[in-house]
């Protein structure tokens, strides 16, 4: 019986049995809208065992949009579970297990997976590329992030979530103070998402270092692109750190290692460190793109060349190099004196001079512009006001003295969405509404686009600027309750309407959606914003192989300068087209490497050999499978490009 | 697909530049892969707990031994790539062979070490040491595992379809992979094994 | 403009949790860390509160100014690539602001991490505080008592915590008093504070450790010296000696209230050993357990150059 009651949640509750018949029902009504529409053939053969960069894209949008949704209801849950002292709502088990759930998810399974669904999307239309360089190791590490992403989000329904925080520091994490296998999840279904990053990472660099267009130069890359690359450094970089991290923590839960334990010559504090030495590049990998959409954006709606490329260029660079030499501020409080505290604390701060010059660049590229405030030049502009608070707040807290007082409270976790949303939710929203013509082929509705801007704008501040105050008055971050006469209780009210804000905003976004899909007017053109790089050169929506011709490239805003100044993209002929073939193999082994992940969790070793013998085969297969893509002939490209060019 | 002539064959397409530009950055990422569990050893090389500490438990012969074979291995993959490249397909699968054969070989001894250090009480649970110790050891036996697999792949493969711009990448490939085993044993023997002992 | 309007939100904001509130806890110190830290803090604010409003007013001024709106149909916005002198300044005054907050940032380093100033000769009074799931355990060598989640501290006079944890990692934090520290278990973190006034104060364990980690917190208790030896003698006639079976029973997880005993657990369960990284080795602890008595309070003094 043992066994099997590992399996059950350890602490249920009616929400979670009531999650239990959604998730069976909605399974359920997918399993019967997919046959009763006979759709099945389709969805194998046009998704799952696709290997094209855009489709890959969409599922990644799609995904990150779900784990949004996930993400942001469980906020709502931490934010009514504070917002009156000594609430009942939530008992203090699943509050641990919902705060826990919340960083996981919204970081690694919806800011992630959101910005590598726009550099998926964008990056190789921006270059003038075919695909990326590995367009089926590309459907791997999609579905292998899918894989993981789905892991962890059944945990709360079978055998327990996480509940040690996102960072999940041991000894906290370790067997003896987290008895139930929710820690195996969080160890097993990152690295196997991680794994899937590391690959983009690796095919994404390889895409941009050797698939450029002719005449494309690193310095004549659009921004967003160069963003992509020295995020893609960064991944490779920082992840293999994540990678062996998680191994260790795997070991300690599973074959009782004692790399992090209390006894013998475990050490906590080693966790800490490398979780930070991977978790502080994850957050400019978040960030940078972020930036480059910014960059895109506010360009394009001021109607003028980005200010200062070269210093953006130069700025990232640094960022970059930078991001890796600040990890201790994590834990000032950690005790390694004020000498190393020092250090840290003056790299940290060295942080906001790159930054800063990117700010400064965005304003001047508005400076004598035509700036037309559409809905994601919305989004870049509430932006900068807000991520400026978010950033001169991050300066703060990288005073390590004063940290002190700041380390673990709500002013830490009001610094940190106050970087994170504007930074990269807003960015993400702004490129989503953005590219979504160039995916979708109609635009998202405007009118109901903007009053969401302002929605979740106005939100975002009155959500977490109480917590500034909160936290200098002492509310610890991660407390489940408090007691009326710490006097929190107001500003915890303010921050649960401002959360209830941000999420009519996201309601609102899946709402355009649906409004846009029904009434949207499907004849527009090309280039509906009046955009200046090569994606919005081809058709809306894109031909499964992007541009007829390879355009050809002169400067960093090739589309803008071939409608202005009248430069000749697209010279030559047509000629056939390489194209790699579908497979169904990225997906099925994704599949084994969940059943591997769920046989661990579990400690189950003979399905977990089976599993990875099964992965070793999908490997084999690989391996001596002669696959050579296939060719689309001239005649299939003259009559696509020729159908495109009536419908739009 | 195009095939440049003036090129080695590995390099000869596109699709092979790519192939191996991108194994060179994922190398890269290995590289921060062992730098961690090097990072995390000399982090924990003194806790010991109850347990042994290096000195007590490394035995030179077994090291060297693994050490003399890993090297010779390397060396003879770079025999092999020299074949391919003047495309001498038998020299090639000869010297594969040798390579994977001294491979297996270097595992076998590592096996034996293992068993020894167990046997010696000096598992993997035993301490933060004998935790880091088995584990970056661990992780290069089993990128050994993988390349004898790998290989044998290869061979097979340049043996059914002859040296072609596709197999000559592949076998290229991984040499590059064995020579940074090889790179990494180094690492091991000089920093790990050498140190510990002194 | 819809630029005031959101600037309008920010400042209600600001008042409605301004106005009729008292002092927030970290802005209102009692002793001379906390006071360091929080003149840190208003420092960084004002000078961030500048680039903020800078910030504001160059995009108040460009969306007034450059709006599509107010230009004419036919306005081509130029080409810029960018201007040497203008990216300098955009460089410079941070670098400026950077350079100015580092100073003063490793000064205060040197400041929270050393015993405070201002207290003549005196020595410190040194309290281990040690943390189990979910408790605070306050052992006083000099005075050879020991307390459960509650600390009276005498004023004017130097404090030295001593933390280390019997357990996850948490973080000792009396707001009033100065900033926090964690408390691990295998070494030992030191941190200076000192109160200046009579008083009461939070404290609590600010890192999550958890279930029972919202309540993890003691009370703090800052007297005169000539109240805190009369609690001192109090304690010594009234409490029970603390022995090792009712420190294990006190390990236990859960919450308690308030307790006092004679004696420290120190005797007989010394504290780890490593106070650097490196060799923390806590098996041996269990070993030597009930050697040597006295050796606890003689490692206090030799202990002193650990404060990193």
């Amino acid at each position: 019986m043992e066994f099997f009651e590992r399996f059950a949640i350890p602490h249920p509750s009616p929400a979670i049995y009531a999650s239990m018949v959604a998730i069976a029902l909605t399974m359920v009504a997918i399993v019967a809208g997919l046959t009763y529409f006979k759709k099945w053939g389709y969805l194998w053969r046009e998704w799952l065992t696709t290997v094209d960069h855009k489709r890959i894209g969409i599922m990644y949008l799609i995904s990150a949009l779900l784990m949004l949704f996930r993400g942001g209801a469980d906020a709502i849950m931490l934010r009514a579970q504070l917002a009156v002292p000594e609430n009942k709502l939530l008992d203090a088990q699943h509050y641990n297990e919902i705060f826990t759930t919340h960083g996981i998810v919204m970081i690694l399974f919806m800011a992630m997976p959101f910005i590598i669904a726009l550099m998926n999307f964008v990056v190789p239309l921006q270059i003038g590329a075919r695909d990326v360089a590995f367009p089926r190791l590309n459907a791997l590490s999609f579905w292998l992030f899918f894989m993981g992403a789905m892991l962890l989000n059944i945990s709360f329904v079978v055998g327990g979530s996480p509940d040690a925080g996102w960072t999940s520091y041991f000894p906290l994490a370790g067997t003896e103070f987290s008895e139930s296998v929710g820690s195996n999840y969080y160890m097993i279904a990152i690295q196997i998402a991680g794994i899937g990053t590391l690959m983009t990472g690796v095919n994404f660099l390889t895409t941009i270092l050797r698939m450029r267009a002719p005449g494309m130069t690193l310095m004549k890359m659009p921004m967003f692109t160069w963003s992509v690359l020295v995020t893609n450094v960064i991944i490779v970089f920082a992840f293999p750190v994540l990678t062996v991290l998680l191994a260790m923590g795997t070991f300690d839960r599973l074959f009782a290692t004692h790399f992090f334990t209390t006894t013998n010559g475990g050490m906590d504090m080693l966790w800490a460190n490398l979780f930070w030495v991977w978790g502080h590049p994850e957050v400019y990998i978040l960030i940078l793109p972020a930036f480059g959409v910014y960059s895109e954006v506010i360009s394009t709606f001021a109607r003028r060349n980005l200010y200062g490329y070269k210093s953006m260029v130069a700025s990232m660079v640094l960022i970059s190099l930078l991001s890796f030499l600040v990890w201790t501020h994590h834990f000032f409080t950690m005790g390694q004196g004020a000498l190393t505290n020092s250090i840290f604390s003056i790299t940290t701060m060295a942080i906001a001079v790159p930054t800063g010059v990117k700010i400064f660049n965005w304003l001047l590229t508005l400076w004598k512009g035509k700036i037309e405030i559409t809905t994601p030049m919305l989004y870049s502009l509430l932006f900068i006001p807000l991520f400026t608070i978010g950033g001169v707040t991050g300066v703060m807290l990288g005073m390590s003295a004063a940290d002190y007082q700041y380390h673990n409270t709500m002013f830490l976790v009001a610094h940190f969405h106050m970087v994170i949303i504007p930074g990269v939710v807003f960015a993400m929203l702004a490129g989503l509404t953005y590219w979504w013509p160039k995916m979708f082929g109609f635009m998202l509705n405007e009118r109901i686009g903007k009053w969401t801007a302002w929605i979740i704008g106005i939100s975002t501040l009155v959500a977490f600027m109480p917590m500034f105050f909160s936290g200098l008055d002492g509310q610890a971050r991660r407390m489940y309750t408090y007691s009326e006469s710490t006097g929190y209780g107001p500003l915890n009210m303010i921050s649960f309407i401002g959360a209830v804000g941000l999420a009519v905003g996201f309601v609102l976004i899946a709402y355009n959606v649906y409004y846009s899909v029904r009434y949207s007017p499907r004849n527009i053109s090309a280039d509906p914003w009046d955009a200046r790089s090569l994606e919005w050169a081809t058709h809306s929506p894109v031909p499964e192989y992007n541009f007829a011709i390879v355009p050809q490239v002169d400067s960093s805003e090739a589309f803008w300068d071939a409608k202005k100044k009248g430069h000749e993209l697209f010279k030559g002929e047509y000629e056939k087209i390489h194209m790699p073939n579908n497979s169904g193999v990225p997906f099925l082994m994704s599949c084994i490497f969940f059943v591997w992940g769920f046989s661990l969790v579990f400690s189950m070793w003979i399905p977990a050999i089976a599993a990875t013998i099964g992965i070793l085969a999908c490997m084999a297969h690989r391996s001596f499978e002669k696959d050579h893509g296939r060719y689309i002939s001239v005649e299939e490209v003259e009559e696509t490009e020729s159908k495109l060019r009536g419908a739009s | 697909m195009k095939i440049d002539h003036s090129l080695p064959l590995e390099y000869s397409t596109e699709e092979n530049r790519l192939k191996i530009l991108g194994f060179w950055i994922f190398l890269g990422a290995e590289i921060m892969l062992f730098a961690t569990l090097f990072a995390s050893y000399f982090t924990l090389v003194d806790r010991t707990g109850s347990g042994p500490s290096g000195a007590d438990i490394f035995e030179i012969t077994p090291v060297l031994i693994e050490t003399i074979v890993l090297l010779t291995s390397s060396f003879t993959i770079g025999l092999g790539v020299h074949a391919m490249r003047i495309g001498n397909k038998k020299a090639m699968l000869s010297f594969f062979a040798i390579t994977l054969l001294l491979g297996a070989g270097f595992l076998g001894v590592e096996i034996y070490e293992f068993v020894h250090y167990a046997h010696i009480g000096a598992g993997i649970q035993t301490s933060a040491f004998t935790a880091i110790l088995l584990t970056t050891l661990g992780t290069h036996g089993a990128h050994v595992t993988l390349g004898l697999l790998w290989g044998t792949a290869i061979i097979l493969q340049v043996k059914k379809r002859g040296l072609t711009p596709e197999t000559a990448n592949k076998s290229f490939i991984f040499s590059l992979y064995w020579h940074f085993l090889d790179v990494v044993w180094i690492f091991i023997f000089s920093f790990v094994y050498l140190k510990g002992m002194m | 403009m819809k630029m005031k309007r959101a600037f309008l939100s920010v400042i209600f904001v600001l008042a409605t949790v301004l106005a009729g509130c008292e002092p927030l806890m970290v802005l209102d110190p009692k002793g001379p860390q906390a006071e360091r830290q929080a003149h840190d803090i208003m420092l960084s604010i004002g000078l961030m509160s500048i680039i903020v409003i800078v910030v504001f007013a160059l995009l108040a001024f460009m969306l007034i100014k450059y709006r599509a709106s107010k230009q004419s149909k036919d306005y081509e916005p130029p080409h810029i690539e960018g201007n040497i002198i203008v990216e300098a300044i955009c460089v410079g005054i941070p670098i400026l602001i950077v350079i100015f907050l580092s100073i003063v940032s490793v000064k205060s380093n040197y400041i929270v991490e050393a015993k405070p100033e201002g207290y003549g000769d005196k020595e410190p009074l040194v309290v281990y505080a040690s943390s189990s799931n979910w408790k605070w355990h306050f052992s006083y060598p000099e005075e050879n008592i020991e307390t459960v989640n509650y600390l009276y501290i005498p004023t004017d006079r130097p404090l030295e915590f001593r933390l280390y944890s019997y357990g996850p990692i948490t973080s000792f934090w009396i707001p009033q008093l100065g900033g926090q520290k964690y408390a691990m278990s295998d070494m030992i973190t030191t941190l200076h504070l000192a109160a200046d006034s009579p008083g009461e104060f939070m404290g609590r364990n600010a890192n999550f450790s958890g279930k029972g980690f919202a309540e993890n917190t003691f009370e703090v208790t800052a007297m005169p010296q000539a109240k805190f030896d009369e609690w001192v003698d109090e304690v010594k006639e009234t409490a029970k000696p603390l022995t090792e079976e009712k420190f294990d029973e006190l390990l236990e997880p859960g919450h308690l209230g308030r307790s006092t005993y004679t004696g420290t657990h120190l005797k007989f369960l010394p504290p780890p050993e490593g106070h650097h990284h490196g060799s923390g080795n806590s098996d041996e602890h269990s070993e030597d357990e009930h050697a040597e008595h006295q050796q606890s309070s003689e490692s206090h003094k030799g202990s002193e150059h650990h404060s990193h």
